[in-house]
Order: structure tokens, then C-alpha cells, then sequence
């Protein structure tokens, strides 16, 4: 039996609605782009925990720079690889508030990697999301220092060659090692099953702020259909067979 | 107390809400005092030491946009490290200090006092149309009372300010009279003072975004058109500036901080000696005291402008009087201090003879 | 009253603290005062100066060239300092290790050996105490009960068992300064 539009919203007939947190603005995200997804969740986590009026993010430069005009809380936008220091300032002066930064791979991993080692190291007591996908996709496909060996990037034409750029940065098993994270996971959200992890994981990262607990450091492995030139499904397979041997996920330390 | 400590005792006295640097001399005594004073415990003042003057500058873009009153010092290569941060803060029109204890440059350069940062100061520093509030202080009362002032105005403008000092007032001590204990705004006292500010959204507003970014071309163009007004609303209200033997002035100096006070005794010998020489100190670098300069210069037969460096804000100087007004540059570098005797010479040399 | 003061040697010797104490001094007994130094590395170990200014008017260089007094405690000092004496005013040095006397002519000069004494007193840490004691014989600018506060203010307090110490050796340098040759 076909049902039409008027059936289909009925309220009783509801079995997901969009987070209210969430605008109505449009998402400039690319198709199958993970971001919308970790974006989602992210508003979800804050709208479910009921703490929009306590949550201060911070915005990376990347493709992330405009998520302020997605989830509706007051957001402060930094300057590349800066995000932690916004983020360390901002809770070390309003402790009573949660504090979360959100950074792609070049702006977490490359030009900002001493404010993300120091303010792990010092435990501020903020969530930190990472978003890694392995290229610069914002400035149009360069060499990320995530960027997999043999890997063809903008900057990288022929692939990757460990012998001139070093093999990819894991940073989160590095931040792992710092005595002042308490929580350090690695996840995904290309399917049904990693997003409903991924949301865990961000939920305890935020219960963790509120207990006072050290800082807690999310990766997300993630896809660039536009980056890395392939459709969204097959990304999601490249991700699986190349990205996750490298960067397997799972959580690295809970304390 | 030194001109540093002073800087340090000021912030915990006006109620300012974190101080987040690195060391670098001269002027590592203003972290130094502010951890041995441990506000913290006192008026609750966050101090952190950050791991680079990058961070730390990142970390005042962060409090500021919670509408606290934060602050950093440093000196001339710190400060160089800092200006992505500031044209950030000026960007997102925050309000914050940056005292700045200027040695000798260009490069590693010298610790020893300068004024070689002139230029990086007050026309702007890292990219975009955008200006700092600079005040110069001139004392050790001056750097504790600045403090207080630059607050004021960059809170009053949603403008970062600096004050420009350098080795000589940060390491010199003097007599202060400290100003009395002021309360740390509450959090509520700021989420009223400054509605801008990212103080949690809650549902009676829209949400608060601190940000420089902009795509729209058009709305880029009117965000800068409105902040060439707000330069302009202070440089007509904000100027400051001391005149000393101006009145009947024949012979102007016109020298800012450590040089000012150099020049002042440069006056006292020259009167000695029978010659009308008067001081123009400007206080505010940034609004500059063009008006102030212009309307002395009808009765002069020169002006000579004295800096520790190789002839910055003598620029500023000929701008002010154009052709009207023969004006010269004198000042020592790379960490030395040009003596009174030294200032007396050039202005006799350079000016009333040649 | 405006007296501008050199005080130099070598880092060590409490060339700074010296002159911090008298700055002190200055500010107990009311009058403007200031003490600019010469800071960085040669704070450790080389030549060390600072200048003090006391005066009863605003002050306005702090920094110098020709001075009223100078206060001489190693050779590389009165060789850089001598010339700068106004003339008519004072030197003041300890002979220890100096190998040229001063020369001039036209200023006051006065010996106080320290450094020897201080080792009679067999504390070294006396010997500024005892030159600033000579200054002070030769130029009673400020009150000895303004020069024992200007002293606890610029020591800190678990060192202010020494004060005794620190005021015996005042005393002392004041008794042993001796004149070289006048005006």
C-alpha cells in the first residue's frame, strides 16, 4: 500500500526528526562528506544532555570554518591550528562552561600541533574532535600530514613518498601518551553502527567534562568524495581498506 | 617598583580576568610578579604560562570573546609571533591588552631597549586595514596606570590595545601610587556589559559568534568601512599627549616613552643654555597628536624627532606639519640609549644649525 | 636637591641591591627617586651597573651621561666611569684590585677598602653595605632610620636577621672611608 507525504508526517509516524539545535541553514558540505554527520551528532549530544546554554565551541579553519551557522550555541571561530588555545582560555575563565573544539587534520595535525600537545599535556579539561580525512579539503586537495603513504594529493601528484614527507602523523596515539588526556578514542561515521559509536563517544567525552576529567580527544576517520576524487560508497570502501589498517579504530585510553 | 612589576600589580588591581604569556626578556618580571602574587587565590585572575607566544595570543582571541579581560606581555620578537593573533582579535573587533617591552631589533637582535617597533605598532602589524589603541607610557606610574586606561578604551571601542613600552621603563623602578582594588566583573555583570560576548547561549538571544571571517565581498567591504569609522571616532576623541615648554617653543622635540624623558632633561639644558626648546610627549601613538603638533608648529623653526630607532614615527611627525616646519630624526640603536648631552648636539647640529 | 648616582662593578659584588636599598631609601625620606640598571647577561657575572637618581624635583632622564657621583668597586668600571664625574663631584671606590687610581683633578676623591673589611667582618655579603655606609658619610642625603627601612623593604623578610649585621657594616664604612685628594 503506497502512503502518501500527509501519512508520512504524522507525528505518531515519526521515527527521526532533526536535532532542534541543528539551523535551517544549508550545509555547504560536499556529498558524502562525513562532517554533516559528525555535525549532527555533535548537536544531538548537546541537545540531549540539555546543555545549550553552557556549550562554547570552537571552529577550526578548514572545512569546518562556518559549522557556526549549523548547531545553535555561541561559538567562537579561530585562527588556523589555534582552536585549543581559544579552547584552554575559554574554559580556564568560564570553568562552569562545556568547552569543545573541532579541527580537521592539517589545522589539528600540522600548523596548530604544539597548542593540540600542550593543552593535552596540561589536561584542559575541554573536548577536542578531530576530524581525519587524510587531505586539505577546504584549500582544494593538498597533502595532509595524514595523508597516507603513496597517497595522490595537489601537492603530492605522484603519491605520497615517505622518503620526502615523512609517513602519516598519529597524532592521537601521540596525545595518548600525555598523562593530562583522559579519554582518547578513535571512530568513524560511515555507517549505521559507527555513528551510533561515534555518538557514545562524544557523550562520554562531554559527561567527562562534567565530572572535571582531563582533556578528551576524539578522531573521527573520515572520507573527501571531492579530495580524494572517488563517490561517496567507494570512498567509504577506500576508507575501510586503506585509512582504518593505519588508523584502527577503537578506544586508545580511558581513565 | 620596577616598570614591569608595576604592569603586574596594575592588571590584579583593576580586576583583570587572566594574563596568559611566555617569557622573554625584558619583561618576564610581569609573569614572574603575577605567579608570586598567585591572584588566583585573591580576585580569582587566571595566570598561565603558554608554550609559545602564539598560544598565547590564541588564548586571549578565546577569553576575550567571552568578554573578559585578558592580557599578555612580551617583547619585540614575541610581539612579531603575536601580530596573526592580533589582526584576528582586530577582525573580530575583541577587546584585550598587549603590553609590549620593546628591545632592540631586527632578527634575535638585542634585549637591550629599543623603539625599532613603532611602525608594527601603531600602522596595524600583521595584514588587513585594522589599528591597535598604543599607548606610550613614559614612567613607572604610567605603566601601572595604563593598564587601567587600556582596558578602558579597548573594552570601550571592541579594539585590542597595546601598550608600547621597552627595556628602559620595564627594567627602570620608580615611586607609584597604586590604584585601589576594583571587583572582577561577575559573569552576569558581563553578559549584560557585553552582549556580543560567547557567555553560553541562552534562549532569550540569537547565538554570539566571534569570528573575522567573511565571505560576501559586499558585506566584507561594509564590516571594513565601519571599522575605518571606529579609527576615526578615536583619533578624534582618544588623543593624548604632554607639553612640555611648548609655549613659547622654538625648537620642538617631540619623543614618545623612554626618549621623551631623555629629551626632557635634553630641554632643561638647552634652556640653561638660552635656547627655547620645548617637548611634545605623545601618549597615545595610535590615535597620533597630528592636531596637537599642527597647532604648535607655526612658532617653530624646527622640529626633531627622538626615538630609539632609525627614524619611525618621524614620519608621523612630517605628516602632521608637511613642509611648513623643518623635520628631523635623531636616535641611537641597537640597544644603546642616546644621552640628554647626545640629544642636545643633534638638535643644535641638525636643526638650529643646519 | 638632585643627586645622580653611577654605582658599578662586577655582577655579584650587589651592585644592583646596593643601589636598590638607597633607591629605597630615597622613596622612605619622601623624595622622587629612580634606579635604572644595566640588565641581561652581564648580570651574571660581568660588569654590572646602575644609576640612581634621588631628587626633590620630578626626574626626568633616568638615564645619564655625566654623573655627581660615582661609585667605583673594579677597574674596567673606573676606567669607564671616571671621565663621567661632573666636575666638582665625587668618586667614591674600593682599592681592592684596582691597579690605576682615579687621576682627575677637579673632583672629590675617596677610598673605602671594602672588601677588606667585609672580611674582617668575615661576611661578604657586608661589602655593599660598607661602601653604601662611606656614601652615605659623604653625602647625608638620607636619615640612617629611612636607610634601615629602605633596607627591609628591598630584603626579603627571611633574610631580616641580617639587618643588625647590615646596619653595623653602614656604620662601619663610615668610619673607615678616607679622603684621597680633594678639589
Amino acid at each position: 500500500m503506497a502512503i502518501d507525504i500527509k501519512e508520512i508526517i504524522k507525528p505518531e509516524n515519526i521515527v527521526y526528526k532533526k536535532s532542534s539545535l541543528l539551523t535551517d541553514n544549508v550545509m555547504h558540505y560536499c556529498p558524502g562528506c562525513t562532517h554533516g554527520v559528525v555535525n549532527r551528532l555533535v548537536a544531538e549530544v548537546i541537545e540531549e544532555m540539555g546543555i545549550q546554554e553552557e556549550t562554547i565551541g570552537v571552529t577550526p579553519v578548514g572545512c569546518a570554518v562556518l559549522l557556526y551557522n549549523y548547531i545553535d550555541i555561541d561559538w567562537q571561530e579561530a585562527a588556523h591550528g589555534r582552536a585549543p588555545a581559544l579552547g584552554t582560555a575559554i574554559k580556564r575563565l568560564r570553568p562552569d562552561r562545556y568547552v569543545f573544539t573541532y579541527q580537521g587534520d592539517g589545522d589539528l595535525a600540522a600548523i596548530g600541533t604544539a597548542e593540540t600537545i600542550h593543552a593535552c599535556n596540561r589536561g584542559e579539561k575541554i573536548v577536542m574532535i578531530f576530524i581525519n580525512n587524510g587531505i586539505y579539503g577546504m584549500t582544494g586537495g593538498q597533502m595532509a600530514p595524514t595523508t597516507l603513504e603513496g597517497m595522490k594529493t595537489a601537492t603530492s601528484p605522484f603519491g605520497r613518498d615517505a622518503s620526502h614527507d615523512g609517513l602519516p602523523i598519529k597524532i592521537t596515539e601521540i596525545v595518548a601518551t600525555l598523562p593530562g588526556t583522559s579519554y582518547v578514542t578513535r571512530q568513524a561515521a560511515h555507517t549505521a553502527n559507527s555513528v551510533r559509536k561515534l555518538k557514545k563517544a562524544l557523550k562520554k567525552a562531554f559527561l567527562n567534562q562534567k565530572e572535571g576529567k582531563g582533556t578528551s580527544f576524539i578522531e573521527v576517520v573520515s572520507t573527501c568524495s571531492s579530495g580524494w576524487k572517488l563517490n561517496p560508497v567507494d570512498s567509504n570502501k577506500w576508507m575501510e581498506d586503506n585509512m582504518f589498517p593505519y588508523f584502527p579504530l577503537g578506544d586508545i585510553k580511558d581513565e | 617598583m620596577k616598570g614591569n612589576e608595576a604592569i603586574a600589580e596594575a592588571a590584579i588591581r583593576c580586576g583583570v580576568d587572566g594574563y596568559f604569556g611566555y617569557p622573554i626578556t625584558p619583561q618576564s618580571e610581569v609573569m614572574e610578579t603575577l605567579m608570586d602574587n598567585k591572584p588566583w587565590e585573591t580576585t580569582g585572575m587566571v595566570v598561565l604560562q603558554a608554550e609559545s607566544e602564539i598560544a598565547s595570543i590564541n588564548m586571549l582571541y578565546g577569553g576575550a570573546g567571552c568578554g573578559k579581560k585578558v592580557m599578555t606581555s612580551s617583547s619585540s620578537p614575541g610581539i612579531s609571533l603575536m601580530q596573526e593573533g592580533l589582526t584576528y582579535l582586530a577582525g573580530a573587533e575583541l577587546p584585550c591588552l598587549v603590553v609590549n617591552v620593546v628591545r632592540g631589533g631586527p632578527g634575535l637582535g638585542t634585549i637591550q631597549p629599543a623603539q625599532s617597533d613603532y611602525f608594527q605598532a601603531v600602522k596595524g602589524g600583521g595584514h588587513g586595514d585594522y589599528k591597535l589603541i598604543v599607548l606610550a607610557p613614559a614612567s613607572v606610574q604610567e605603566m601601572s596606570d595604563f593598564v587601567e586606561l587600556a582596558f578602558d578604551l579597548a573594552f570601550k571601542y571592541r579594539n585590542p590595545a597595546m601598550i608600547l613600552s621597552d627595556g628602559m621603563i620595564g627594567q627602570m623602578m620608580e615611586k607609584v601610587e597604586m590604584k585601589p582594588f576594583k571587583p572582577r566583573w561577575t559573569n552576569e555583570e558581563i553578559a549584560e556589559m557585553h552582549p556580543w560576548a560567547t557567555t553560553g547561549k541562552p534562549a532569550s538571544r540569537e547565538r554570539n559568534i566571534i569570528t573575522s571571517v567573511e565571505l560576501d565581498p559586499n558585506a566584507f567591504e561594509r564590516f571594513n568601512l565601519k571599522l575605518q569609522a571606529k579609527y576615526k571616532t578615536i583619533q578624534e576623541n582618544e588623543v593624548r599627549c604632554e607639553m612640555i615648554n611648548c609655549d613659547d617653543a622654538e625648537y620642538l622635540f617631540v619623543a614618545y616613552g623612554s626618549s621623551a624623558r631623555i629629551c626632557q632633561k635634553a630641554v632643561d639644558l638647552l634652556r640653561a643654555k638660552g635656547i627655547k626648546a620645548g617637548l611634545l610627549r605623545p601618549i597615545t601613538l595610535f590615535p597620533f597628536p597630528t592636531k596637537q603638533i599642527q597647532s604648535l608648529a607655526g612658532n617653530l623653526k624646527g622640529i626633531l624627532s627622538v626615538e630609539l630607532s632609525m627614524g619611525q614615527m618621524v614620519e608621523d611627525v612630517r605628516l602632521a606639519v608637511g613642509q611648513s616646519v623643518p623635520v628631523e630624526h635623531f636616535g641611537r640603536v641597537g640597544g644603546v640609549i642616546h644621552s640628554p648631552e647626545e640629544v642636545v648636539e643633534a638638535l643644535e647640529k641638525k636643526i638650529i644649525g643646519g | 636637591m638632585n643627586e645622580e648616582i653611577i654605582i658599578a662593578g662586577f655582577g655579584g659584588q650587589g651592585v644592583l641591591s646596593m643601589g636598590k636599598i638607597l633607591a629605597y631609601s630615597g622613596v622612605m625620606q619622601g623624595m622622587e627617586v629612580s634606579w635604572m640598571p644595566s640588565y641581561g647577561p652581564e648580570m651574571r657575572g660581568g660588569t654590572a651597573n646602575v644609576t640612581v637618581i634621588l631628587s626633590d624635583k620630578r626626574i626626568s632622564s633616568p638615564i645619564l651621561k655625566m654623573y655627581d657621583t660615582a661609585i667605583i668597586l673594579n677597574q674596567q668600571s673606573m676606567d669607564k666611569f671616571e671621565k663621567f664625574v661632573k666636575p666638582g663631584g665625587l668618586l667614591l671606590y674600593d682599592g681592592n684590585g684596582i691597579t690605576r687610581h682615579p687621576e682627575r683633578k677637579d673632583i672629590e676623591i675617596y677610598r673605602v677598602d671594602a672588601a677588606e673589611e667585609a672580611a674582617k667582618m668575615q661576611s661578604s655579603k657586608t661589602f655593599n653595605m660598607i661602601v653604601l655606609g662611606a656614601y652615605l658619610k659623604l653625602r647625608p642625603l638620607v636619615e640612617m632610620e629611612n636607610v634601615m627601612n629602605g633596607l627591609k623593604k628591598s630584603i626579603p623578610d627571611r633574610h631580616h636577621h641580617l639587618l643588625p649585621l647590615n646596619k653595623a657594616a653602614i656604620e662601619r664604612g663610615g668610619e673607615i672611608v678616607k679622603e684621597v685628594s680633594g678639589v
